[in-house]
């Protein structure tokens, strides 16, 4: 179980990034954090397992908390923390089974690490892994040989080797087409129910977060404006997080602002074919 | 191809970096008798490494109190002789390699040209400065004029080929475009290739006077003018007090040029 | 751009005038300073010597054409020497200059003092000229091939050790975080994230850094740190122009093949 109280991030420009977050999120879980660009989402994230550094607060993980823990102490926690990120963060000239083999690093030794020798049994778990996300046939493939939805599924095989109690996932389908990116949040999905698994995805994809996540939370400038079921997402909630729009409008828009901003067209008097050019006006 | 074959006990190891095995292990083997061979030709004698650890120590401690003011005269006009020589050469070897460049540019000459301009660049790239700088000391006597000669042809190598290759390497549309203009062949290479080219080949030349200036260092070992004869007398004599102030200064000159090309180059971008 | 206006009739200028001005003031500034140099070497130099250079040449040339073929059964050694010293030498450069870069970069330097020292390494070696530094071992260590493999690997360090670090620098941050977040020690995330994002570039400089130094070995024997130098300054001094000239003919077709020899090997790494 995670538990969040009052977590904040102050980054060293002043900008307050998450202001006295406080969540929890129960095992088996699949919660979907929402929210504009800046809104602090992959910061809330990066705290957790402290990629970045919380200013205060803590973060509580099955009874540890995370926030104290020094450098070593860390390191043992964060194997139990799986991460899957936006880019799918893999070494791409290491074939893919190596990719997935680095989630098991926290267990082995340096030399060990170096020359790749990791026990059997990590081995058998990691082909496993490799046939249930769908690339058995590619273990000594090199990583950037692969599609963008294949990098992803072994980003999630690695996160999935380290056998964790939580899965932090960031944006996981931002560099994926539609129909891949389905695929990859079902598959997100059953991983979580077969293994009892928490998880946490933050998404900028709102009707995918509905369709897949059981709990929705909402992060605007920090703080928390929305935390319940994917259905109570009504139009006015959505404005809360994300500022004004039209959410169900799916044609041309109807303002000349918006149709120039729209079609690339900046707003200058000089360059928009919506308005008399100057130099006509000037020379007449 | 999904196999219901049990998944467990199965063996794994990273892939090699070279596939071949025979390649592989014939690379290794091949290292490992050429180090052996090449080792033993050091001639390495511990009493010699002893004795030149003590000389080395002393030299070193001299770096702690360099004497800049005994021979200070000769190490100033050393220097000045030798910056003077990198500024000249890279000025004129830029000038010359000019022609040089555009006759080494597959698309812009006959074949003639190219091969022979394309041979003075191989000429200048493959022998080193210093071997350049005696056989001109020979035919001009000591003194800078022949280091001055011999950096304007290191230049001009230099500054050829990179010219020749980004000629060659030009966009041909924008080429075409002014060409079909009606403009002449001058007309096309001051406003097709000049612009194109330009602004890094000014980049180079501050690179390329960065360089010249710690070759100039170098050529008066061999007579060519500069600091180096100096170097190399005060080394020959011991004097590593002088030894020792001359190096600093050459390292802080080679310093302050490469800051100030930097910098000018970020504001000229 | 510079558009003008003057009496209501729009210009166009390459430059606009205060351009203009500080451009031929820039211009007229450096043909002043090449006029100065210019003379301040004229003033050092012999011109009876100058003067005599055709006849000088000519001679050169007719001594030296054709070269003397039989001269190349005392030159294999020589040659050989050459090799040594630049493989070696390279060879001693990268187990030098790896770690230091490792030290010098941004993201894997433990801290600031390291840093800083390490690029002061960098910096030192790569200011001062490999001949320089043959001079300084000659005197130290006495002449041999061992003070010209000394000299080559110092000045490689510098060289080396900018590119590498350079490289290090430039490398994608994510996967190195991605590694972290698995509970990776840092010596982990080193050798597993980050030295296989860094090796090709390091081998590709280290070939690189092996070609040049090819032709730096074969100079440094002019100060008496082994290999062909060594022959090629006792030529000239007794004035032997078809030696010299069979010399320069070995050390072009070494250099050939040696470029050769790198053009492929940093091929076959991409």
């Amino acid at each position: 179980m995670l538990r969040i109280d009052s977590l904040s991030k102050r980054y060293p420009t002043g900008d307050m990034a998450l202001k006295g977050v406080t969540l929890e999120v129960p095992d088996g879980q699949v919660m979907a954090l929402i929210g504009p660009s800046g809104a602090g989402k992959s910061t809330l994230l990066r705290c957790i397992n402290r990629l970045v550094e919380p200013t205060s607060g803590s973060i509580w993980l099955n009874g540890i908390d995370l926030t104290r823990l020094n450098t070593r102490e860390l390191r043992q926690a964060r194997r139990k923390i799986g991460m899957i990120f936006q880019e799918y963060a893999l070494v791409e000239r290491l074939t893919v089974m190596e990719n997935v083999l680095a989630g098991q690093l926290g267990y082995v030794n340096f030399w060990q690490s170096w020359f790749r020798k990791f026990p059997q049994a990590t081995i058998d778990e990691a082909f496993r892994l490799l046939d249930r996300v769908g690339l058995s046939d590619f273990p000594d493939k090199r990583a950037d040989a692969l599609s963008g939805g294949q990098r992803q599924r072994v980003g999630i095989a690695r996160a999935l080797l380290q056998n964790p109690e939580l899965l932090l996932v960031d944006e996981p389908t931002a560099s994926l087409d539609p129909k891949t990116s389905r695929q990859i949040m079902r598959l997100i999905n059953e991983l979580a129910s077969e293994r009892g698994l928490s998880v946490i995805i933050s998404i900028h994809d709102v009707p995918l977060a509905q369709m897949f996540a059981q709990r929705i939370v909402g992060l605007r400038f920090g703080e928390v404006v929305y935390d319940g079921p994917p259905n109570r997402l009504t139009p006015s909630v959505l404005n809360e997080i994300y500022g004004e729009e039209d959410w169900n409008a799916s044609g041309p828009a109807q303002d000349s602002e918006e149709k120039r901003s729209r079609l690339g067209w900046s707003s200058h008097p000089l360059r928009d074919p919506l308005q008399k050019s100057v130099e006509v006006n000037r020379s007449q | 191809m999904a196999q219901a074959t049990t998944l467990s006990g199965r063996q794994w190891s990273p892939p090699p970096l070279i596939k071949n095995p025979w390649v592989r292990w014939g690379l290794i083997l091949g290292a490992v008798i050429y180090l052996i061979f090449a080792l033993s030709t050091l001639n390495f004698d511990p009493a010699r490494v002893a004795r030149g650890m003590q000389r080395s120590g002393r030299l070193l401690l001299a770096f702690l109190h360099p004497d800049f003011t005994t021979r200070g005269n000769l190490i100033f006009t050393g220097m000045l002789e030798s910056v003077t020589m990198a500024a000249i050469s890279t000025v004129a070897g830029f000038i010359v390699a000019v022609p040089v460049g555009f006759g080494a540019a597959r698309n812009l000459v006959p074949m003639p040209v190219y091969l022979v301009c394309r041979g003075l660049i191989a000429l200048s790239r493959t022998f080193q400065e210093v071997i350049i700088a005696i056989l001109f000391v020979v035919m001009f006597g000591f003194g800078p004029f022949a280091g001055v000669l011999t950096l304007i042809f290191g230049s001009l190598g230099f500054f050829s080929k990179l010219l020749a290759e980004d000629i060659e390497e030009i966009d041909a549309v924008q080429v075409e475009a002014i060409r079909s203009t009606g403009a002449s062949w001058l007309q096309m290479v001051s406003y097709a290739v000049v612009p194109q080219v330009l602004p890094r080949m000014i980049g180079l030349t501050l690179y390329r006077f960065d360089i010249n200036i710690r070759e100039a260092a170098v050529l008066g070992i061999v007579g060519a003018g500069g600091i180096g004869s100096t170097l190399n007398t005060s080394l020959r004599r011991y004097d590593y007090d002088t030894a020792s102030a001359i190096i600093l200064v050459i390292i802080a000159l080679v310093m302050v040029v490469e800051l100030s090309s930097g910098w000018i180059r970020k504001r000229v971008q | 751009m510079p558009v003008l206006e003057s009496s209501g009739i729009k210009t166009w200028q390459w430059r606009n005038q205060k351009q203009t001005l500080l451009e031929y003031a820039f211009w007229l500034a450096l043909l002043l300073l090449m006029f100065a140099c210019a003379k301040f070497i004229a003033d050092r130099t012999t011109w009876g010597f100058v003067l005599d250079a055709p006849r000088q040449g000519r001679e050169m040339l007719s001594r030296g054409v054709p070269p003397r073929w039989d001269y190349m059964s005392q030159l294999w050694r020589p040659l050989w020497d050459t090799l040594t010293i630049a493989t070696l030498g390279t060879a001693l450069s990268f187990v030098i200059s790896v770690p230091v870069a490792f030290l010098a970069a941004r993201n894997t330097t433990p801290n600031l003092l390291v840093r800083y020292i390490a690029l002061f390494i960098i910096v030192g070696t790569r200011s001062v000229n490999s001949l320089i530094w043959a001079l300084i071992l000659v005197v130290v260590l006495g002449p041999g091939v061992l003070s010209g493999t000394l000299a080559i690997a110092l000045r490689s360090v510098g060289f080396m050790g900018k590119l590498i670090y350079e490289g290090i620098e430039e490398i994608n941050e994510e996967p190195v975080e991605a590694i972290r977040s698995t509970g990776a020690s840092g010596a982990q995330v080193l050798s597993y994230a980050i030295w296989p994002q860094v090796i090709t570039n390091i081998l590709g400089v280290t070939i690189y850094r092996w070609d040049i130094n090819l032709r730096e070995s074969t100079v440094v024997g002019l100060v008496g740190a082994g290999g062909i130098g060594l022959q090629l300054d006792a030529s000239i001094n007794t004035l032997r122009w078809n030696q010299v000239s069979m010399i320069l003919l070995v050390i072009f077709v070494s250099v050939f093949i040696s470029e050769w020899i790198s053009a492929k090997a940093r091929q076959a790494l991409i």
